[in-house]
């Protein structure tokens, strides 16, 4: 194979500190993420705090940092719910064909025909805000796009003579679907998968900047956000560095995504 | 319904509607197979042969029930096989297996020979679990192919290597039937006569019956003992090969084995050409499927739907002029 591409090699960086850095927050943070200290409200960033310090006088660093795990969780449980719901769903329609097919795919549609974030919102209206509820209102919309991918999958595969010949030699249907259809999807649906951990990122974080994702003081970088944005034009560290921390999270899934579809697209 | 014979098709039928327009409606059929009957005795090979198209894969995918019929029946050893539960089908299927065309499309490229070859022991609980490797090794070795095979991807396999794979996994239940879907027509010509050789090896040693479908009449003529000609979805000829191929009696067959390339240079054939395209089975000629093209056409064949009537014991063909 020719080497791989050096945006690959970023995307599994960054995917892989972004990963680190959510999981040994307590560690590796400078400061506690929560503590106040009013009198320093605002301070510029410098030697003691890199990326200075919010109206609260909390260091923005620790912030970020801590504010990576909700980032994580809800990009990898939304997508986790998303997989499991969509594959089961597309896999159904797709096998079973004809009218269930139909229903269930029109169905889809109905979910594909709101705008996503709308969609989120209304949720979110309903339930209230909280971090599992942002998973469920994330992954309400999630698996629509991993259903339609997994079917239009199994429809050709299903068509694919050794899927024939599994059932000239007796096999049921349900050992079918799970050893000759699924592991032929698993490739592109993992590269989806990426793909949606760096959407759910995104989701997450404009929920939390419209204040109906995770409620304060937990730090999350879409809340961080809002709350700069009072102080765009005196404190612009507020919003700049919670700004590039989801910008380079969500570029190297993008690109970790984009170098595992070139990997596994050309057959072996 | 025992009449002495393995397989036993008859008044064949299977149209497959055609979708368009609003709402998919169904606008018309194929007439894929349109009546056909044969008999397949025990350890017998009975060659379909004809173009693309004309329903010899169907015919072949039918006798296994891979398909549903729109009409007529297929028994297997006096069964009406399509009359049978799923549950009574799927253990009536370690009788009666198929090898596909394409040896790259028929094995799933994610699981290793070794999966593909034993699957069949467990689908069906053959031996125990510890002995199925072990089997799958010896029927790996009685295909031709080394036992390090079992851990190996098909891709790693040419297609001749794939082609005995395909071969190994539908005989691991020594089945009483084979349908060979052009096992050979994707492989280069010399890797044609190998498998050709084994399939015939095998046939002897195992007692199996094969419906060979091929669009080569010298494979066919190579290890069929019977040969049913297809055109437009029906029989036109049928019989045993070496009065088939000696005497030809319907025009089509003729214009066939025209067109065969015979290996002597010096040998002028005279070659049968047809005129135009195969018509479209959504709307068959009427009267004999093959006038629209056939060189010793009289009017009475716009009309007149031919039988097959016999030309020698055993031997028939639908033909009104001869």
């Amino acid at each position: 194979m020719s080497r791989l591409p050096t945006t690959f090699i970023f995307g599994v960086v960054v995917t892989l500190l972004f990963i680190f850095t959510a999981m040994l927050a307590p560690l590796v943070s400078p400061y506690s993420p929560l503590e106040q200290e009013l009198y320093a409200g605002l301070e510029d960033p410098g030697t003691e705090h890199i990326m200075g310090r919010d109206r609260l006088g909390r260091d923005i660093l620790s912030r970020i940092i801590h504010g990576a795990r909700v980032s994580l969780t809800v990009g990898f449980v939304t997508v986790t719910v998303s997989v499991v719901v969509g594959t089961f769903i597309g896999a159904f329609a797709g096998y079973a064909g004809g009218k269930v097919d139909e229903v269930v795919m029109r169905v889809t549609d109905i979910f594909l025909a709101f705008p996503g974030i709308l969609l989120a919102i209304a949720v979110m209206a309903i339930l209230g805000p909280s971090l599992n509820n942002v998973i469920i209102a994330l992954s309400i919309m999630g698996w629509t796009g991993f259903a339609r991918l997994v079917r239009g999958q199994v429809l050709s595969l299903r068509e694919r003579e050794f899927v024939l010949a599994a059932r000239s030699l007796g096999a049921s249907d349900l050992r079918i679907v799970v050893f000759h259809i699924l592991p032929n999807v698993v490739a592109p649906v993992t590269v989806e998968a990426t793909f949606g951990v760096a959407s759910a990122i995104i989701a997450e974080a404009g929920l939390s900047f419209l204040g109906l994702g995770v409620q304060p003081p937990t730090p999350s970088w879409g809340a961080m956000l809002a709350e700069g944005r009072q102080f765009l034009l005196i404190a612009p560290h507020m919003t700049t560095f919670p700004g590039l921390a989801i910008m380079v999270a969500v570029l190297g899934v993008n690109f970790l995504g984009d170098g595992l579809r070139d990997i596994i697209d050309p057959r072996e | 319904m025992e009449n002495g014979q393995l397989l036993s098709v008859r008044n064949l039928k299977k149209h497959f509607p055609v979708k368009g327009g609003v709402f998919s409606r169904v606008t018309g059929h194929v007439r894929a197979v349109d009546g056909i009957d044969f008999d397949l005795g025990y350890g017998k090979t009975l060659g379909l042969v004809g173009e693309s198209g004309c329903g010899k894969s169907t015919t072949g995918k039918l006798a296994l029930r891979l398909l549903d019929l729109t009409e007529g029946s297929v028994s297997f050893k006096g069964t009406d096989i399509f009359s049978l539960s799923t549950g009574e089908m799927r253990s009536l299927r370690k009788r009666m297996q198929i090898v596909f065309q394409d040896p790259y499309a028929s094995l799933n490229p994610r699981m290793t020979v070794g999966a593909i070859v034993t699957e069949p022991y467990h689908i069906h609980r053959v031996g125990a679990k510890k002995d199925r490797l072990q089997m799958a090794v010896d029927l790996l070795e009685s295909v031709g192919l080394g036992s390090e095979a079992v851990s190996r991807y098909p891709h790693e396999f040419s297609g001749g290597q794939r082609q005995r794979i395909g071969i190994a996994r539908a005989i691991a239940l020594n089945p009483e039937l084979v349908v060979c879907d052009e096992p050979v027509s994707a492989l280069d010509v010399s890797i044609q006569a190998q498998v050709i050789n084994l399939l015939t090896d095998l046939k002897d040693k195992r007692k199996m019956a094969y419906l060979f479908i091929s669009h080569d009449l010298s494979v066919v003529e190579k290890i069929c003992d019977d040969v049913a000609v297809m055109y437009l979805g029906k029989i036109v000829e049928i019989g045993e090969a070496g009065a088939v191929y000696s005497n030809p009696a319907h025009p089509y067959t003729e214009a066939l084995l025209s067109a065969t390339p015979t290996p002597d240079p010096l040998k002028k054939g005279n070659r049968i050409k047809l005129e135009g395209d195969v018509p479209s089975p959504m709307n068959p000629p009427s009267g004999c499927v093959f006038h629209t093209r056939c060189p010793l056409k009289i009017t009475d064949c716009e009309k007149i739907v031919p039988a097959l009537t016999e030309r020698s014991p055993g031997h028939n063909s639908a033909c009104i002029v001869r």
